[in-house]
């Protein structure tokens, strides 16, 4: 393949991949007049913020916002504290309940969500946790905590053993050797797991959509769905200025982590 | 933690695999605080899930649940609009799921040489990963609108994309590509990544072209990152919902309605528990069957 023909190549998929982005972009800034005119144009005749100031009046934004911030930041926190010490286990040693995690792991993948959002909508509100932020909490630990397992292991794996043998030579317990030998070398893999599990929850739609019947505890993703109007009336400015602050979080944690979460995603989307 | 020549190296040895029931108690603590939620929320609804297929099951508070043995699925069977969204699902996942693979064979393959932009093109390639879907929904939404929406104004049409029964569900299938097309592509690019350099030089010398080292090398060394990837994505994509569900509703007229979609509807809102339970069933074992031939024919030729 020539050169010129891969650099045309390289850009229909960049053009591909930014064309609804930059859409996107443009509708947030349009005035109602001009996106009332028949011929919609890339550049917007007179760009205005109006939409972003009208995505906050229209819906409950700052609320849901909030709301996913809390679930998405518990979850997070939740589970990588859950993940931790059974990664370490996945990772330094060969039994049984290894392979069960890990084929759980697998087979997690396979089942549709009905089977299981079901019976867990049921159990959640016989703990009376349906409606509640805790209930969605739960379910995206649950749902996060497979794959946070399969990443961690993969970065305790890459501290070698060696290390924690040669802390436990100088005397160091069990304890000691984790905390100040594997702890800080496994910091990055915490953090990028910590990530994912965030823009796994803040950007999950559709327990929210089950879980949280009750308007006042709407998650962002419910929210924004408002904006599409219940009988078809849709305001499409306030939408794309509301679509574009709800994923500047993940766009900004992407930007710090973007290396390392693409090297985990990898690993284990590889060694599945 | 420096190792010196007279100190006798390795007498503790904390976490060589043991013999004895300590290293299994220990591992079963570790993994205590991820089992116990795995198990209550997830294998035991599953499991129950899975029960509830055989039963009739209602939404109801009060309602009394009883076994009625493999009826749901001979209703299942004789449902018109469970084969209608099944064979949605089915052009939805395969389309999606090729489709996304080609074009990102292509990408990771063109991302993988010396270009310019490609660092730019690489970090691109994140970004709908990173968005949530209901906003990647929303703003297709956008650029599908019949009025306002951007592809109606550069091909000068006038076509209500996500509502005109002909093309809704290729419409909807862009977007699947668009959506999973970046993890494909970084999968594969990592798995090109791993070949080894010198497999290449070895038929450059032979004199090779581009296309036998493709052919001879790359896809062989590839395949079973290739089984993988796609495999997942078959399962993800016979699974989706939000996307979907954000785009069309499954409109217009049932024309994309996934069985995901289907599923939903049945539980959510005509509250028949047992009935969508079973069509999660059904999903599963056709899953299951369609990944075991896959699967067997991908190891079958490889060796």
């Amino acid at each position: 393949m020539g050169k010129a023909l891969r650099y045309l190549a390289l850009a229909g998929y960049v053009v591909f991949l930014a064309f609804p982005l930059l859409w996107l972009l443009s509708t947030a800034l349009k005035t109602p007049q001009e996106m009332a005119s028949l011929h919609p144009t890339w550049i917007p005749r007179a760009p205005t913020l109006t939409n972003f100031a009208d995505a906050f009046g229209e819906q409950d934004l700052v609320g849901s916002g909030l709301r996913s911030l809390v679930v998405a930041v518990a979850t997070a926190v939740l589970t990588v504290v859950l993940a931790l010490p059974a990664a370490y286990a996945l990772a330094r040693y060969r039994s049984m309940i290894n392979r069960i995690a890990l084929g759980w792991v697998l087979v997690s993948q396979v089942f549709p969500f009905i089977l299981i959002i079901i019976p867990l909508f049921m159990v959640l509100r016989r703990l009376e946790l349906s409606n509640t932020l805790p209930g969605l909490t739960l379910v995206h630990v649950t749902f996060v905590l497979p794959f946070a397992l399969w990443m961690l292991q993969g970065y305790v794996r890459a501290v070698p053993r060696e290390l924690e043998e040669a802390a436990a030579v100088d005397g160091a317990g069990r304890v000691r050797s984790l905390l100040s030998v594997v702890a800080p070398l496994l910091a990055p893999g915490v953090v990028a797991t910590l990530l994912f599990a965030f823009i796994s929850s803040w950007n999950e739609f559709l327990f929210a959509l089950i879980v949280l019947k009750d308007p006042d505890v709407a998650t962002l993703p419910l929210t924004l769905v408002k904006f599409t109007g219940a009988e078809g009336v849709v305001r499409l400015g306030p939408l794309a200025a509301a679509s574009l602050l709800a994923t500047v979080p993940s766009l900004v944690f992407f930007a710090v982590i973007q290396r390392r979460l693409r090297s985990g995603l990898m690993a284990g989307a590889v060694k599945g | 933690m420096t190792l010196t020549a007279d100190r006798p190296a390795r007498t503790v040895t904390p976490n060589r695999p043991r013999r004895g029931g300590r290293q299994g108690r220990e591992t079963l603590l570790l993994m205590l605080p991820a089992l116990v939620p795995v198990l209550v929320f997830s294998v035991g609804p599953l499991l129950y899930g899975i029960f509830l297929a055989f039963t009739d099951a209602r939404s109801g508070r009060n309602a009394v649940t009883s076994f009625v043995g493999l009826s749901n699925f001979g209703d299942l069977l004789a449902d018109g609009d469970f084969w209608a969204s099944f064979r949605i699902g089915m052009i939805w996942a395969v389309s999606v799921t090729v489709l996304q693979f080609l074009a990102s064979l292509g990408l990771a393959l063109l991302l993988n040489q010396d270009l310019r932009f490609r660092g730019f093109a690489r970090v691109l390639a994140v970004v709908p990963w990173a968005m949530p879907p209901v906003v990647i929904g929303l703003m297709w939404r956008l650029v599908y609108h019949p009025d306002a929406g951007i592809l109606n104004g550069m091909l000068g049409t006038e076509i209500d994309w996500l509502n005109d029964f002909s093309v809704a569900l290729p419409a909807v299938i862009v977007v699947g590509i668009w959506t999973g097309m970046p993890q494909t592509t970084v999968v594969l690019l990592a798995g090109l990544q791993s070949v080894p350099k010198e497999l290449y030089e070895a038929v450059e010398v032979d004199g090779a072209g581009v296309w036998r080292k493709f052919w001879n090398i790359t896809l062989p060394q590839l395949r079973p990152v290739i089984v993988a990837i796609t495999s997942l994505d078959f399962v993800w994509n016979i699974n989706q919902f939000g996307l979907v569900y954000v785009l069309t509703q499954g409109g217009p007229g049932g024309q994309t309605r996934l069985p995901m979609l289907f599923a939903y509807e049945e539980a959510f809102r005509y509250g028949f528990f047992g009935y969508a339970a079973t069509l999660g069933v059904a999903i599963v074992i056709v899953v299951l069957a369609v990944l075991g031939v896959y699967l067997w024919r991908q190891m079958r030729e490889a060796s």
